[in-house]
C-alpha cells in the first residue's frame, strides 16, 4: 500500500530514521556534559587561547591531529593520560579528528616550553628533520583584533578581564596558537598523578662502555633531544648538557621523568635500557661536547 | 498514450557541471597527496593541506555526488512517474543556486572560513544556502511523484525520498550554530555532544548522500541496461527499510573508545554489523538480477561499470562493519587504512554507478551514440586500477602504522617514535598520489568522450528512442 502513496512513504521514513537518531543523538544529551562529567579545574577559554584555537580551526589542524587520547595502553604511554569527558565542556565544536597524519595533540600542553612551539612552528622539519608538516612561521605576521576577539569570548559567555582584551593588541597570531596548544589537555595534573615512581637501585648496566659503543647510540640523542639541546649538546632551546654536573643517577631521573615546571619532557616511554644509553652518551662521550 | 513531453536540457545542465565538480576534487585530491609527501608545496595561507583538503571532500561529496544525484533524480523521477517535471524554473533556479553554493564553499573554505565539521566545513551563510538548494530540489521531485501518473512507485523513489527527509534532518541539526560575524559561528553543541552530533551526521551524510541515492540509480540503470528487473521486489523492500532504519544507529562507531558513553558506542557497533544484512539484500539482488545475463559483462561496458560498483559496495559494506568492531578500531583507527575504505566507497561504488548513469543519460538527452565504446572501457580500467592501487596502497600503510604505533619492547616502553612511524609512510603515500593521477586521467578520457558524443555522436538507432517511450 505504502508503494502507491508518497506522503505516507515519506511519513514512514522519517519515523525509521528518528528512532536511531533519539536514542544515539538526542537521548545522550541527558547524561553528557552535566554536573557528573564535571572535572575540577578544567576553566574556559582565556580571549588568546580562544583565538588561538580558532586559528587552529582556521587552518584545519584537525586534518592531520587528533584531539583525543584512547585508553588503550601504547596511546597512553605515548601520548599521556586518555581524554575524559567533561575536559572539553568548553569545545565549540569538538577538534577530536579523524587521522592522525601528526601526532595527537589532546596532551600537548606543557609538554614542551613556548620556545620549541615558536621553533617548530616556523621551520618544523629543525626539529624533526624527515617531518610533513608544513610551516607555519607566517602567523607571526598577522596582528591580533581585539574587539572580534571580545565579541567571540562574549557569545561563548567566557570570562574575561579588559587587561586580556588590551593585551591582545601586542599579540599575535603565533602567540595565540601556541597559547591554546599550551592549555590542551593541561587542566587536569595528569603529569603528577601519571608519574612513574623509581623503585631500587639505580645502576648503569652500560658501565665502562667504550667510544665506539656510545658513537653509535647518536641517533636516539638525535632524534629525541638534539632539536633542544644541540647537535653536539652545546644548548638551543634547553641548556647546555656538561656530563660532568650530573652524577648517573640524576641525570636518569632527569630525562626518565622529565622537569615539567621547565618544559623537559618525560622520556619514561623510551624505557629505561635507551635512557641508560642517552647517561651514559651525555656523561662519557668525547666526541660530543665532553 | 503519447509520449510525455520530458524536459533534458536541464539534466544535461546538472550532469555537465557535476563533471566540472568532479575534476575539481580529483585534481585538489591529487594535489593534496603530493602535500602531503612534500610540505614546501604549501603555499601558505590559502594553499595549504588544511585548507585544501576539506574542498577536495566537499566538491567530491557536494559537487560531484550531489550533483550527479541532482541529474539522475530529475532524469529519472520524470520517467518513473511519467511526468514531466513539476516546475522547470525551480529546476533552472536549483542549478543556479547548486553551483553558486559549490563555487561558495570553496572560495570560502580557501579563505579558511571553516567549522571544522568533517563534510560540513562549511560557515553558517553557506549552510543557509545548501539548506534551501535542498529544499528547492525536494519540493520538486516530491511534487512531481505526487502529480505522476503511474500507481505503484518504483524502488528507486523510495530511496530517493528517505535521502530527501535524511539530508534534511541531519544536515539542519548538525548546521545548529550561534554565529559570531558573517563568516564564523560557534556550535550550539560542545564537547562530547559535538563529536556525537557529528559523526551522527557524518556517517549518515554517507548513508543519505552515498548510498541511497547510488541504490536508487543502481536499481533503475541495471535493469534498464540488461533488459531484466530486479530478481527480488520482496528483498528490495527488506533491503531498503532495514537500511534506513539501521543506519541511524551507527554515528558513533566513528568514536570508539572516546569519552563519548560506551552504550552509545556499543550500539554503534552492534547496528554496524547488523547493517550488512540490508547492505548485502541489495548487492545480492543486483547480482541475482544477472541470472543469465552473464555475458552481458563481456558484451555491454555499462554492465561492466554497474556490477563493478555494486561489489565494491558489496566489500565496502564488509569492511565498514569490521571496522567498526572495537578491538579492530583500536588498532585501525587514526591511520591511513581509513582513507583507504573511504575511497573504496567514493571511487568504487558511488562513482562507477554514476557515470554509469552518465552514460546511460548521454544518447537520451543529447540524442547522440556514446562516441567511443572503446574509450569507455579505457576510462573503466584506467579508474578501477587507479582505485586499487590507492586503496590497497593505504590499507598495507595503514596496517604498517598501526603495528608501529603499538610496537612495544619488554620493559613496557614504545619501540618507535612518532616521527620513526610516520617516515615509514611516505613510500606509501607516494604509491597513493600515482593512483590518483592514474584515476584523474581516467576521468579525463571519461570527459573526452562525453564532450566528443555531444559534438561528433551518431545518431542513435530508432530502436533506443522506442525503449525509451516505454520507460
Amino acid at each position: 500500500m505504502w508503494e502507491k502513496k508518497p506522503i505516507l512513504l515519506m511519513l514512514m521514513a522519517t519515523a525509521a530514521i528518528l528512532v536511531g537518531t533519539i536514542v544515539t543523538m538526542v537521548l545522550p544529551f541527558v547524561w553528557v556534559n552535566t554536573e557528573a562529567d564535571r572535572i575540577e579545574g578544567v576553566t574556559p577559554y582565556t580571549p588568546l587561547e580562544q583565538e588561538g584555537r580558532d586559528i587552529y580551526m582556521r587552518e584545519g589542524c584537525n586534518n592531520c591531529h587528533t584531539q583525543t587520547v584512547r585508553p588503550l595502553v601504547a596511546e597512553v604511554v605515548r601520548y599521556g593520560d586518555y581524554s575524559k569527558s567533561g575536559e572539553f565542556v568548553y569545545d565549540r565544536p569538538f577538534l577530536w579528528g579523524s587521522k592522525r597524519t601528526g601526532p595527537d595533540l589532546a596532551r600537548l600542553g606543557g609538554k614542551y616550553p613556548d620556545a620549541w612551539h615558536f621553533q617548530h612552528m616556523e621551520n618544523p622539519s629543525s626539529i624533526y628533520p624527515k617531518t610533513n608538516m608544513p610551516a607555519y612561521g607566517w602567523l607571526s605576521n598577522n596582528a591580533l583584533k581585539p574587539d572580534k576577539i571580545r565579541r567571540k569570548v562574549e557569545v561563548l559567555g567566557f570570562p574575561f578581564t579588559e587587561e586580556q582584551i588590551a593585551e591582545l593588541a601586542t599579540k599575535n597570531e603565533m602567540d595565540a596558537i601556541i597559547a591554546y596548544m599550551q592549555k590542551l589537555g593541561n587542566d587536569i595534573p595528569w603529569r603528577q598523578t601519571a608519574r612513574t615512581e623509581i623503585v631500587g637501585e639505580l645502576r648503569n648496566p652500560f658501565a665502562g662502555a667504550d667510544q665506539t659503543t656510545l658513537a653509535a647510540w647518536k641517533p636516539l640523542y638525535q632524534s629525541n633531544c638534539s632539536a633542544c639541546h644541540g647537535a653536539n649538546m652545546e644548548g638551543g632551546i634547553g641548556p647546555e648538557l656538561v656530563g660532568e654536573y650530573y652524577d648517573e643517577e640524576t641525570l636518569f631521573r632527569l630525562i626518565y621523568d622529565g622537569i615539567p615546571e621547565l618544559g623537559m619532557p618525560a622520556y619514561a616511554n623510551l624505557g629505561t635500557e635507551r635512557v641508560w644509553q642517552l647517561v651514559n652518551l651525555i656523561k662519557y662521550d668525547q666526541a660530543m661536547g665532553n | 498514450m503519447g509520449k510525455p513531453q520530458y524536459h533534458t536540457d536541464i539534466v544535461k545542465s546538472f550532469v555537465n557541471w557535476s563533471l566540472v565538480w568532479g575534476v575539481v576534487a580529483v585534481l585538489v585530491g591529487v594535489i593534496v597527496s603530493f602535500q602531503m609527501v612534500n610540505p614546501d608545496l604549501n603555499y601558505p595561507p590559502y594553499f595549504t593541506f588544511g585548507r585544501l583538503r576539506p574542498i577536495h571532500t566537499n566538491a567530491g561529496i557536494y559537487g560531484w555526488g550531489v550533483g550527479t544525484i541532482f541529474a539522475m533524480f530529475l532524469y529519472m523521477a520524470q520517467r518513473l512517474c511519467k511526468t514531466p517535471l513539476w516546475s522547470l524554473g525551480l529546476a533552472k533556479f536549483q542549478l543556479w543556486l547548486f553551483n553558486i553554493t559549490i563555487a561558495a564553499s570553496a572560495v570560502t573554505l580557501l579563505l579558511g572560513y571553516s567549522s571544522t565539521l568533517e563534510y560540513h566545513e562549511m560557515e553558517w551563510p553557506i549552510d543557509i544556502m545548501i539548506v534551501v538548494l535542498w529544499v528547492t530540489f525536494s519540493i520538486n521531485i516530491i511534487m512531481t511523484i505526487i502529480k505522476r501518473k503511474e500507481e505503484q512507485m518504483y524502488i528507486s523513489l523510495w530511496y530517493m525520498m528517505a535521502a530527501i527527509i535524511g539530508i534534511a534532518i541531519l544536515f539542519t541539526v548538525n548546521a545548529l550554530a550561534v554565529p559570531v560575524s558573517a563568516f564564523k559561528s560557534y556550535s550550539i553543541f560542545a564537547g562530547t555532544n559535538s563529536a556525537n552530533v557529528q559523526w551522527w551526521f557524518g556517517h549518515n551524510a554517507v548513508a543519505m548522500a552515498l548510498t541511497a541515492p547510488p541504490l536508487a540509480m543502481f536499481y533503475y540503470f541495471l535493469p534498464k541496461t540488461t533488459g531484466v528487473p530486479i530478481y527480488s521486489h520482496r528483498l528490495s523492500i527488506i533491503s531498503f527499510w532495514s537500511l534506513i532504519f539501521m543506519y541511524l544507529w551507527t554515528g558513533a562507531h566513528h568514536l570508539l573508545w572516546t569519552p563519548v558513553p560506551d552504550w552509545i558506542q556499543t550500539l554503534a557497533m552492534a547496528f554496524s554489523i547488523m547493517l550488512i544484512a540490508p547492505s548485502w539484500g541489495s548487492v545480492i539482488n543486483g547480482y541475482l538480477s544477472m541470472k543469465g545475463q552473464w555475458h552481458q559483462m563481456r558484451d555491454n561496458y555499462l554492465v561492466k561499470f554497474l556490477i563493478l560498483g555494486i561489489t565494491f559496495y558489496g566489500l565496502q559494506t564488509l569492511q565498514g562493519p569490521m571496522q567498526a568492531i572495537r578491538s579492530f578500531s583500536a588498532f585501525i583507527h587514526y591511520t591511513d587504512w581509513v582513507p583507504g575504505h573511504i575511497h573504496m566507497g567514493t571511487m568504487g561504488w558511488v562513482s562507477l554507478v554514476s557515470v554509469a548513469g552518465i552514460y546511460f543519460l548521454l544518447p537520451r538527452i543529447y540524442g547522440r551514440e556514446v562516441y567511443s565504446i572503446p574509450l569507455a572501457n579505457l576510462h573503466f580500467w584506467l579508474v578501477v586500477i587507479g582505485q586499487l592501487i590507492w586503496s590497497t596502497s593505504m590499507w598495507i600503510a595503514g596496517v604498517l602504522q598501526a603495528g608501529m604505533w603499538n610496537a612495544m619492547n619488554a620493559d613496557g616502553s614504545l619501540t618507535y617514535t612518532f616521527t620513526e612511524t610516520m617516515v615509514e609512510m611516505y613510500p606509501y603515500w607516494w604509491i597513493r598520489a600515482i593512483g590518483g593521477i592514474i584515476y584523474l586521467i581516467g576521468i579525463l578520457v571519461f570527459i573526452y568522450n562525453v564532450y566528443m558524443t555531444v559534438q561528433k555522436g551518431k545518431e542513435p538507432a530508432p530502436k533506443l528512442l522506442e525503449v525509451e517511450g516505454r520507460a
